[in-house]
């Protein structure tokens, strides 16, 4: 103790010097300070070293040219930039992008939703379902993956599963008109129960009186649940609706193992298409630059659902 | 109040060394693998794990150890082979380049033109045409640890149950082609329900395998220059069309989005090189035969993989004393067991059968010996990844039933002719 009771005395200095004579140092409420920031100080510094620092690098890195092979790494201004608007692939990987971010949103919200509602009754066996839908969620994200592989193939167990009922299967992941939907599908079935569990926590939280005076008001259940589930849950809605978003853009390891942005670059999406130009053209700079890109994209999807909320999030406006 | 104060400034300390340790477990790299001085740890980037191949390569390890006291340790990294390059390429730009490498012919050039390998040793003994590619004015910047010619594996209990010769009566009656295996892959699709012929790690992706096919009608994927693309020249559009055909027609290959493994016995016929007789057990009969005929005759193809030593590697003379023993006439005999040397004193087939328990003196002979001497490496071009993935795209359109050959063929030619130029 005496070693924190020192500065007490040393650190008080002359009158004018910010201190007050006779005033201690370690006053209790700095202590409280200090052992906030103490608390803090991990997850800080674990934010600045892997996420700011990386991200003031990847705008750095977007203004210049690296040559791993080479060891060369030199600036070449905006050139990236201006790749970005020259780039013939691109306006291919953004409409990928979108296919890809709009199918996930809306079949892993509208799933998630309607399995939450269902969960909700008091249904026997609910449990043992809600632990079903909800364990891909902890299930390895590429051994997830390899195994729908196997599953989507061509003479796989879906296209088995289908020939039983007399319907002959498409070659899932070597089609253009399938290959991007079976990556969907394969996101949305692993992450559909963390969202459906948002929604039962949400749905629980709903007050039973206002169905109890919505029914004797005479509203079926189809209007109960527009006008007072949807209402009462839409900050859930907001939250799962930004988290589903943001990890749609982000999408990469079901497309490497998936389809390797096949067939025919047709579900070549943005992040895949940043680790081709780094990572297997060696064009870092450009990889880097569209980096930022997906970075703004994000930020930009982000602040306009932040902002709508007032418009439909219920105690927001 | 005393000791609520004792047990506050406890836990600030407890808080604050998690902190710094946290720090300082960032802070630390991996292996330094010691001081220029002191001793030296060396490691080597791999691409196969198979315990054959790790247990050799370790023996050699060991073996150069013992007169090296100086090298504290050789560890062999295994990176996979379908990430390979950029997991090698990724491990560079972290600044964790391991001292050597095993560098696949792909993008041997992109390699060797950019100044991050080590000129090594060279060797008269190897064959000139197996040093072309890892070259550059005269210089050689790895050694080509595996001149491996393709070749076809075959399941004989599944020709026989087929009701089609076998490729040894083939050969005989000197009709061992691709218009006979086409037969025969059929046969077997229509008799077994199993596949008929796979061209191993092709899988509708690695398109370069499927040089060891259009070679048989003359084709290439572009000129020895490089400069002009092959893709629309008749010859491959005849080559493609002819594979085209065995695949969705006569059903005879491997069909796109499926799977068959040779080795485990899902498909007659694999064409693929000698290190996978590691692969092989006794489910079935089996014979490895040279490449069938194309309309042009004989032929034969070949993989490559070169050894060499990474310029910024911190011990990169120790890297490079290791990788001259390593391959020297000793010790690359031992490695022709599973990766074929292209050495003129060791070009015999009763050399290799030493270390060959599982070929036959003959096979050696007509698929490795033969196809070292003859053969042509796998399409190579600088670049090669952008030109790899621009054809890969392209070839996807191919790949259905109703698909106009020359068309998605001149297509391919449009999308790489800018990387071709360059």
């Amino acid at each position: 103790m005496k070693t924190l009771e020192r500065p007490r005395t040393t650190a008080a200095g002359p009158p004018g010097d910010g201190t007050r004579a006779g005033k201690p140092f370690w006053t209790s409420r700095r202590r409280d300070q200090l052992a906030g920031y103490l608390f803090i100080a991990p997850q800080l510094v674990g934010t600045v070293v892997f996420v700011l620092i990386p991200l003031v690098l990847v705008v750095w890195y977007s203004f210049h040219e690296w040559n791993v092979l080479a060891g060369t790494f030199h600036s070449v201004g905006t050139d990236n930039y201006q790749k970005l608007f020259d780039d013939p692939k691109l306006p291919g990987v953004l409409q990928a992008t979108a296919y890809f971010s709009v199918g996930l949103v809306v079949l892993n919200l509208s799933l998630a939703l309607a399995l939450a509602v269902l969960l909700n009754q008091k249904l026997r066996g609910s449990v043992v379902f809600r632990t079903l839908f909800f364990s891909p969620v902890v299930v390895s994200l590429v051994a997830w993956t390899i195994v729908w592989g196997f599953l989507l193939q061509k003479n796989g167990g879906i296209n088995a599963g289908l020939d039983l009922i007399g319907v002959k299967g498409p070659n899932w992941l070597r089609s253009e008109g399938t290959s991007m939907l079976s990556a969907i599908v394969v996101q949305c079935f692993k992450n559909v129960g963390l969202n459906m569990v948002l929604f039962l926590a949400a749905l629980q939280g709903v007050p039973r009186e206002l169905y109890e005076a919505a029914t004797v008001d005479g509203a079926g259940r189809w209007r109960q649940f527009w006008r007072i589930t949807v209402p009462l849950i839409s900050p859930t809605i907001l939250l799962t609706s930004i988290i589903t978003v943001v990890g749609s853009l982000q999408v990469f390891a079901q497309i490497a193992v998936l389809t390797q942005g096949g067939p025919s670059g047709s579900t070549t999406v943005l992040v895949y298409y940043l680790y081709q130009q780094a990572f297997n053209f060696h064009h870092f700079g450009y990889g880097a630059t569209l980096s930022v890109l997906l970075f703004v994209i994000v930020l930009v999807l982000t602040v306009i659902q932040w902002q709508m909320r007032k418009k439909w999030v219920f105690h927001e406006s | 109040m005393n000791s609520h104060r004792q047990q506050r400034t406890t836990k600030l300390a407890a808080l604050a060394a998690t902190g710094l340790l946290a720090l300082t477990a960032c802070g630390s790299g991996g292996d330094s693998g010691g001081s220029d001085d002191g001793p030296v740890s060396l490691r080597m980037t791999v691409w196969s794990g198979a315990p054959e191949h790790l247990k050799l390569l370790n023996g050699i390890a060991d073996a150069y150890r013992k007169s090296h006291p100086e090298v504290k340790s050789i560890k062999f990294d295994v990176l996979p082979v379908e990430n390979y390059t950029e997991t090698l390429t990724t491990r560079m730009a972290g600044g964790k380049a391991p001292d050597l490498a095993w560098i696949f012919e792909n993008s041997s050039l992109d390699f060797v033109s950019s100044g991050a390998l080590k000129e090594v040793k060279d060797d008269p003994d190897v064959l000139p045409a197996a040093k072309r590619i890892w070259q550059q004015d005269g210089k050689l910047y790895a050694y080509p640890f595996s001149t491996s010619p393709f070749g076809v594996f075959v399941n004989l209990d599944m020709l026989k149950k087929s009701g089609r010769p076998s490729p040894a009566e083939l050969i005989k009656q000197g009709k061992w082609n691709w218009d006979e295996v086409t037969k025969t892959g059929a046969a077997v699709h229509a008799k077994t329900g199993r596949t008929g012929m796979v061209i191993r790690d092709f899988d509708y992706k690695a398109w370069d395998n499927l040089a060891t096919y259009w070679d048989g009608w003359g084709a290439e994927a572009w000129s020895a220059d490089g400069k002009t693309c092959g893709f629309d020249k008749p010859e491959m559009i005849e080559a493609m069309t002819s594979l085209h055909k065995a695949i969705f027609d006569d059903e005879a290959m491997l069909a796109p989005g499926t799977a068959a493994d040779f080795f485990a016995g899902e498909a007659a016929m694999t064409v693929t090189q000698m290190s996978r007789a590691s692969l092989l057990t006794d489910k079935f009969k089996w014979d490895f035969v040279p490449l069938p005929e194309g309309p042009k005759g004989k032929y034969a193809v070949i993989g490559q993989a070169g050894i060499a030593v990474l310029a910024k590697s911190a011990h990169a003379d120790a890297a490079a004393e290791f990788q001259a023993f390593m391959t020297n006439r000793e010790n690359s005999a031992k490695l022709g067991a599973y990766f074929p040397q292209a050495r003129t004193s060791q070009l015999n087939a009763a050399t290799l059968a030493k270390s060959n328990a599982k070929l036959s003196e003959e096979q050696l002979s007509s698929v490795v010996i033969d196809g070292i001497k003859s053969g042509k490496v796998k399409p190579v071009h600088m670049g090669q990844a952008e030109i790899y993935s621009a054809v890969r795209s392209g070839l996807d359109a191919l790949w259905k039933p109703d698909a106009d050959v020359q068309k998605v063929l001149t297509g391919v030619c449009s999308s790489i002719k800018p990387q071709l130029e360059q």
